[in-house]
């Protein structure tokens, strides 16, 4: 390597991994997983039960995406096809998005990021794994015992008093899941306030445990309103007590409001994450200090704070106010600034760096162009007369699916392919890893661009049957949905494999400055050999006086030292 | 298939929601290209061990630049805003007054009411030119009235009076979407919106039956049926009186209530004897096999128009 | 010092001790948000339906109210008391409060079962057989037997807290110095409290003033 550091020098004259015991070989029993309060292995029970979901929420929708190839509903029937897309959307949002990063990356980076032994409770994020399970097994039971048919959203009254499928279980599993994303959030609060390393000041924060504090934050405020609001859907479902009923006095949209004053915030549960993971790989593969890192703090505070009020633009056409509408459309410009903000530093971060197109780094790009687009349709959606017309269509469809897949998943491949070294050791195939990463990013494309155009034509979401003239759109989107259940398929095979026979990584394969990386990999058990100081600002991937050299990577300057 | 259909403009304010899509689109696309160019740009540039300059940023790059493109953001996102959502946008013209339609939406149809008692189901005819005023309600769960070629829609709700106004200006037959989810057979719950030119929907309003509103054909089976006969508060034999009876909690007598609603009315002119209220004698004779549904839809609209107290005409 | 209340990762009780008080205080913070949507609902349907919440409100059983809202304040004194004795070392007095507290805590559980029973006599539970005509009425008291359950699940689950107090201590009262428990048990048990101080008026004198 031409490349190698003081740091990596340092790293490699330490005795072989296996030598001191890590937290993977600490213990080595079932048990010892079940019963661990490590924060790195509770990431990885998280990692492991969300890889589950993630593939049974992509089963449901493939079928009904097979099924939508032709106009008729020919493959599965009406009810079965409702049941699919309500799975898809019940176990994709709470079950893989809202704890996709936080729950793994979250839970094994932040204490290693802000220099902690662990998280502030160990015993506490263990019990919200546990939690996550027992919604899980609710929700199990609901597809077992035949299925929810309400969508995600569990609109009364349809969801309390007229469907006949199974809402009670569905909601339950919601409901205890939502705890456990509550004592997530405040744990990782906790954490970032009482465990940081000497040293590590509040503006030495690398930008992913920003992004970790403000999604907490977020769930900590928004979860509880969601818990109770499908606590009462569920009370009038199961006693018949009039609560949402209008036929007994109720108002039809209060459960929409409280329902969207959660699920608007939660989208930013879901991108928050995914932007501070993204400044780390930008930064990483840039060579560069990120740029305005102040406003990047800022933003991510920004978005976390003006997205508890813009839930209204949900119900345009639902029957609020005029002037209601009008409020809530401005704050959703509003809250659109601090994205921009955050688009234009990244590309500003590239200026004048290094850069290098590993995987990690094309996952990014991706993420990148995927995220803009998807926030620049939520512009349109933020418009009035137009939202009216695309509301409930394909293009709202497309629009979340940009952000939240094209955004969240990406960042979730871009972590994962990042971090993959310091979590197992292992380096995978990085020829296998950079093919993916194209192949999801076109695959992704294929899918979901073409449904914005039939939802500008007028093509309803959550249709079983439709008008023959949007069939050619279905078409390609079904067509771009195969290739992107390929490119999902990949990295399970070359990261497992590399799991077991890949090459050792080092400590600090990509050089990069976070603390995280300062240690063996994998980590052991308590994380650091010795307590670390923090000496530097993150990012320091250049000395600040004279940036980065033109032919060779420039010694960084790492956040601290263990020790 | 005529992919140059799906777009088309059939009402007042479409060529204006289309334009400002547009406008949002090409906005859009200048924002994308500038990011997705100066990323390019950097990382080919900027890929690693090229000669490009490194060192320092340039001097203008500083957080003025950064004030600067927040502000710049900020103001064409709220000029945006100005332009495009906050002036007020009229449907129809004040000049004529607009056809007002009833909507009653349930799983999974649209009934349509027209001013002169026509009904449809599933279909909506419309003449072309004409300010049109609809006022819908939901008979179950909610639903919502979307006509694409239009750029309208609106929830319909439960116990809930919604209104939509739009103006077409093309004939043709337009998709009806539900857009709303509302269960098993949601994506069936479709229909026609037919624009007519005016001597076509005077022509199609002739033909149509010619007869009084729902509530009045129902008063007639009420005298014909011999319901009267009974439930006339003038009549000798001990029937409930019906009238104001509609939406109000029955008792029986097996010490139920029953809110009296179309199901409930229903049962009773078919299944008499289910659901025999408190304080009379169970003398109903069944009508299972007398009346078919339109002519029981027919009664219960009538049921439903009476007024406490109404003087009934004999 | 005991090593039984210092738990991973900390170093030092003072450091752990504050943030568990900092924790309690964010979970508080999701209860409000907890209870904030029922009270946000209530306040929906009271602006709709003024009259029939103020009759509804008048069929609530006003002695059960009172007494039971008496007793958890009685009881929110033994917990300040309890946990005031713990930090300043009077262990024998805290193990004195602690039940006290419990004892008044499943004393309310009891009258509000009673007064539940006495509601059902009256069909005061929403559906067939309600007696208030009043559209909005039944909401009231859809409103009412959901919070006042939510509630009496939190006094149960704050029981539960108190007695484990009282356990936990048993063999070694020094761990109540040293552990929060003392306190984020109070400091919860004073929050179920508040929560029953704003449904008391909003339920039992909302129909009498």
């Amino acid at each position: 390597m031409s490349d190698v550091t003081a740091d990596t020098l340092r790293y490699s004259d330490l005795p072989p991994v296996m030598a001191t015991p890590n937290y993977l070989t600490h213990g080595r029993t079932l048990g010892s997983w079940l019963t661990a309060t490590d924060h790195k292995r509770i990431g990885l029970l998280y990692a492991f039960s969300i890889t589950i979901f993630f593939f049974i929420g992509s089963i449901a929708i493939a079928i009904d995406r097979l099924d939508l190839l032709t106009p008729a509903a020919d493959l599965v029937s009406d009810d079965t096809y409702n049941k699919l897309f309500t799975l898809h959307g019940i176990v994709m949002v709470w079950f893989f998005l809202i704890p996709s990063i936080p729950a793994t990356f979250g839970n094994f980076f932040l204490p290693l990021m802000i220099g902690a032994k662990d998280v502030a409770f160990p015993r506490l994020n263990l019990t919200s794994w546990y939690l996550f399970i027992i919604g899980a097994c609710f929700t199990v039971a609901c597809i077992v015992a035949g299925g929810v048919d309400t969508g995600w959203t569990f609109y009364t009254p349809y969801s309390s008093q007229y469907s006949h499928s199974y809402v009670a279980a569905a909601a339950a599993g919601v409901f205890i899941t939502g705890f456990s994303s509550i004592l997530t959030g405040l744990n990782f609060i906790a954490t970032t306030h009482m465990l940081r390393a000497p040293g590590m000041s509040w503006f030495r924060l690398p930008l992913f445990v920003w992004s970790m504090y403000t999604t907490s934050a977020v769930m900590i405020l928004a979860t509880p309103v969601l818990a109770i609001t499908l606590f009462l859907m569920t009370a009038e479902r199961l006693f018949d007590i009039p609560i949402f009923d209008p036929s007994q006095g109720g108002d039809p949209l209060l459960f929409q409001h409280l329902f969207w004053f959660y699920s608007h915030p939660a989208v930013y549960i879901m991108i928050l994450p995914a932007m501070g993971l993204i400044s780390e790989v930008f930064t990483c593969f840039a060579r560069r200090r990120v740029f305005g890192y102040a406003a990047m703090v800022y933003a991510l505070t920004a978005i976390a704070v003006i997205g508890f009020f813009v839930w209204g633009h949900h119900m345009f056409v639902a029957g609020e106010s005029p002037f209601a509408n009008l409020v809530f459309s401005f704050l959703s410009f509003i809250v659109a600034v601090p994205s921009a903000i955050k688009v234009f530093n990244w590309t500003a971060t590239l200026y004048r760096g290094q850069i290098t197109f590993e995987s990690p780094m094309l996952y990014a790009l991706g993420f990148l162009w995927l995220f803009t687009v998807g926030g620049l349709t939520g512009l349109f959606l933020a418009t009035i007369p137009i939202d009216i017309h695309v509301t409930d269509t394909y293009f709202v469809v497309a629009h979340f699916h940009y952000i939240m897949v094209g955004g969240t998943v990406s960042a979730f491949f871009a972590g994962l392919h990042y971090w993959w070294p310091k979590i197992t050791g292992r380096l995978y195939h990085e020829a296998w890893a950079r093919f993916a990463a194209l192949l999801m990013f076109f695959g992704f494309n294929l899918t979901f661009f073409p449904q914005f155009i039939m939802g500008y034509a007028g093509m309803p979401r959550r249709y079983h049957a439709y008008a023959p003239e949007f069939q050619i759109f279905h078409v390609l989107s079904t067509a771009g949905a195969a290739v992107l259940g390929a490119a999902y398929l990949m990295p399970v095979g070359y990261l497992i494999w590399s799991a077991f026979y890949g090459d050792r990584a080092g400590a600090n394969p990509w050089q990069a400055t976070g603390l995280e990386w300062q240690t063996d990999s994998p980590p052991p058990k308590d994380n650091f050999r010795a307590p670390p100081v923090i000496t530097a600002a993150p990012y320091e991937y250049h000395t600040a006086e004279e940036g980065p050299p033109s032919h060779e990577r420039g010694l960084h300057n790492v956040q601290g030292t263990a020790g | 298939m005529d992919l140059g259909n799906l777009f088309v403009e059939a009402s007042r304010g479409a060529a204006e929601v289309d334009t400002d899509f547009l406008i949002l689109l090409l906005i859009s696309l200048l924002i994308l290209t500038l990011v997705v160019t100066l990323v390019l740009v950097f990382a080919i540039r900027y890929r690693r061990g090229s000669p490009a300059k490194r060192g320092l940023l340039p001097s203008f790059m500083s957080h003025e630049f950064e004030i600067g493109w927040t502000a710049a953001t900020a103001f064409l996102f709220i000029f945006i805003f100005w332009w495009l959502v906050a002036p007020p946008r009229l449907a129809g013209s004040p000049q004529t007054p607009a056809l007002q339609i009833q909507i009653y939406a349930k799983q999974w149809m649209w009934k349509v009411e027209h001013p002169n008692g026509a009904r449809e189901i599933n279909t909506l005819h419309l003449p072309l030119n004409t300010p049109v005023h609809l006022v819908m309600t939901s008979q179950d769960v909610i639903h919502s009235f979307y006509v694409p070629a239009f750029r309208v829609k609106h929830d319909v709700l439960p116990e809930r009076v919604s209104v939509l106004d739009f103006y077409p200006t093309q004939t043709g037959t337009f998709h009806l979407f539900c857009a709303e989810y509302c269960g098993t057979d949601h994506s069936q719950m479709t229909g026609d919106i037919i624009v007519m030119r005016p001597e076509d929907y005077a022509h199609w309003r002739e033909v149509q039956p010619q007869s009084d509103t729902l509530a009045a054909e129902g008063e007639a089976l009420f005298h014909s049926l011999g319901c009267s006969g009974c439930h006339d508060p003038a009549s000798p034999v001990h029937a409930p009186d019906l009238r104001g009876v509609y939406g109000q909690s029955v008792p029986l007598q097996d010490g139920r209530h029953v809110v009296a609603d179309d199901a409930y009315i229903r049962d009773c002119i078919l299944m008499p004897q289910l659901n025999v209220p408190a304080g009379y004698p169970p003398i109903m004779p069944s009508f299972a096999n007398v009346v078919d549904d339109s002519q029981i839809e027919r009664l219960i609209a009538y049921i439903r128009s009476l007024r406490p107290g109404q003087e009934l005409p004999k | 010092m005991t090593s039984d209340a210092l738990r991973e990762p900390w170093t030092d009780l003072g450091r752990q001790r504050e943030s568990s008080i900092f924790a309690i205080w964010l979970f508080l913070g999701t209860e409000v948000l907890f209870f904030g949507g029922m009270f946000t609902s209530y306040a929906a349907y009271r602006f709709l339906y003024p009259e029939a919440f103020l009759a509804a409100g008048h069929e609530t059983n006003i002695y059960y109210g009172s007494v039971n809202t008496l007793i958890l304040l009685i009881s929110s004194f033994f917990m300040a008391a309890g946990d005031l004795a713990a930090r300043a070392g009077l262990f024998r007095f805290a193990r004195i409060c602690f039940p006290a507290t419990a004892i008044l805590g499943m004393m309310f559980l009891i009258l509000k079962g009673f007064e539940y029973n006495d509601d059902l006599e009256k069909h005061l539970f929403p559906g067939p057989g309600f007696p208030l005509p009043e559209a909005g009425a039944a909401i009231f008291w859809a409103f009412y037997w959901v919070m006042t359950f939510i509630h009496a699940i939190h006094l149960t689950i704050g029981i539960g807290a108190v007695i484990r107090l009282q356990l936990a201590s048993r063999h070694d009262p020094d761990w109540l110095k040293h552990s929060a428990a003392p306190e984020v048990t109070a400091l919860y048990w004073h929050f179920v409290d508040v929560i029953w101080v704003i449904l008391f008026p909003l339920f039992y004198l909302a129909g009498r003033s």
